[in-house]
């Protein structure tokens, strides 16, 4: 045996703590995950209503404006990755930053430049520590993210988007898409230049859309309701990579707790199997201490 | 749909739907003006501005609620009001609302716009009392 049993009974012990602690995260990780999902949820009604609005308009004008405009060459786009503000969540962050990099080295095929854009502390140390340039970054909403966060990062990129010279000629997000308690996937969505009604939230192409006034103009309602759509699709991705992040981080404690636990009764085998050892070691020993004193006495006698 | 004079109405926040149900009238105020939206009216899509919407609810009930900007939507009898931010008169805090009125006025920045939708929740409630 390398070790005596006391060092044993330490390393079952921190085991133990920090089985209590994993087991701790992955029980909050769980409750969160279900408030995550409530809000992704109640964010929806708004998102649908906003999608069949701009449907609305696409369809009964010529949707000519800035934002949905595809730029006759493209050589700069913006990336925004979506990670995490803390670790502990497994595979989480490294994997969207992963897919942020395949879809950069796309990109840049493409021939284009990137500037990042990052939301969560994770994404920020990798870049920094990488000392790649970040244009802009935020953090501390990444378990929770509100509209407010949503609008910001929204005004930010389409401003950019918008701007003629220096400014961007489309916008990336990366983010981890919620499938189930199981399954999170990072994918990347092309924000802007925006398509008109994307498949995913498409209102039922039987439900055939009234004919509508706008007021005061279909231009000026264009101008109010896509800005607001590009930041409930951003909206839309916090939510979604919160709902993952929860989620990988309950199952990476989950794996942590099982593992403690195996540890734990690897070491309390190993530990009595050592006391084992040393009963048995001190037991020959009186044994042969009793055996020698009678030796001696037999000689002596 | 009802076949008597109602209305289905959602007032829905960015974050939440506010308020959903049937109802007979609303009122909203829009960038052209305020605009009242009974049974049948026209498929309308209209900009809104910080201000109060009034919804008169089937059983007679009105509601206040302070909208930041927006939009008004009509259709087949359904009215959708979209705001990034929405709050029924009963949920909004009217002494914060003074107060933000108050810091708003120092505000050399965006004072303005934040005046504005100060004074809508500080009359939505009024409205409402």
């Amino acid at each position: 045996m390398a070790l005596s049993v006391r060092e044993y009974r330490a390393r079952i012990k921190s085991t133990e703590s920090m089985k209590k602690i994993t087991r701790a995260m992955e029980l909050i990780a769980a409750s969160r995950i279900i408030k995550a999902q409530q809000r992704a949820q109640s964010a929806a009604p708004y998102a649908r209503e906003l999608t069949r609005a701009v449907s609305a308009v696409a369809t009964y004008s010529n949707v000519d404006h800035p934002l949905t405009r595809e730029p006759e060459e493209s050589k700069r786009a913006a990336v925004l990755i979506v990670t995490s503000d803390r670790g502990l969540a497994g595979a989480y962050s490294s994997s969207v930053l992963k897919e942020a990099e395949r879809l950069a080295e796309r990109l840049r095929g493409e021939g284009k430049e990137i500037d990042t854009y990052i939301a969560g502390r994770k994404g920020e140390a990798y870049y920094k520590f990488r000392g790649r340039p970040v244009k802009h970054s935020w953090n501390g909403f990444s378990d929770q993210p509100s509209f407010e966060v949503a609008h910001e990062i929204g005004q930010t990129l389409i401003d950019t988007f918008l701007d003629e010279d220096g400014g961007v000629d489309e916008v990336h997000v990366v983010f981890t898409r919620f499938r189930s308690m199981l399954v999170q996937e990072p994918t990347d969505v092309r924000l802007l230049p925006l398509e008109v009604v994307e498949g995913e939230s498409k209102p039922d192409s039987a439900e055939v859309l009234p004919l509508y006034e706008f007021e005061p103009s279909p231009e000026a309602v264009l101008d109010g309701l896509l800005p607001q759509y590009v930041q409930s699709r951003i909206f839309f991705a916090l939510l979604q990579a919160a709902a993952s992040e929860l989620a990988a981080r309950q199952k990476a404690m989950k794996s942590a707790t099982d593992n403690a636990d195996e540890l734990i009764k690897k070491y309390t085998r190993i530990a009595n199997q050592a006391r084992q050892a040393g009963i048995t070691q001190e037991i020959s020993e009186i044994v042969g201490g009793v055996n020698a004193l009678a030796d001696a006495n037999a000689g002596s006698e | 749909m009802a076949d008597n004079d109602q209305l289905q109405v959602e007032l829905v926040a960015a974050d939440r739907t506010v308020w959903s149900g049937q109802a007979t009238m609303v009122v909203a105020k829009t960038a052209e003006g305020d605009i009242g939206v009974l049974r049948d009216h026209m498929p309308v899509l209209s900009l809104l501005v910080d201000g109060v919407v009034e919804i008169v609810a089937v059983d007679g009930d009105r509601l206040f609620a302070a909208v930041e900007g927006g939009f008004l939507s009509v259709a087949n009898n359904r009215v959708s009001v979209l705001s990034q931010y929405a709050a029924l008169s009963h949920e909004i805090d009217v002494t914060a609302a003074r107060a933000e009125l108050e810091a708003a006025a120092s505000d050399t920045e965006d004072g303005d716009e934040r005046a504005k939708r100060a004074e809508a929740r500080i009359r939505a409630v009024e409205k409402a009392s």
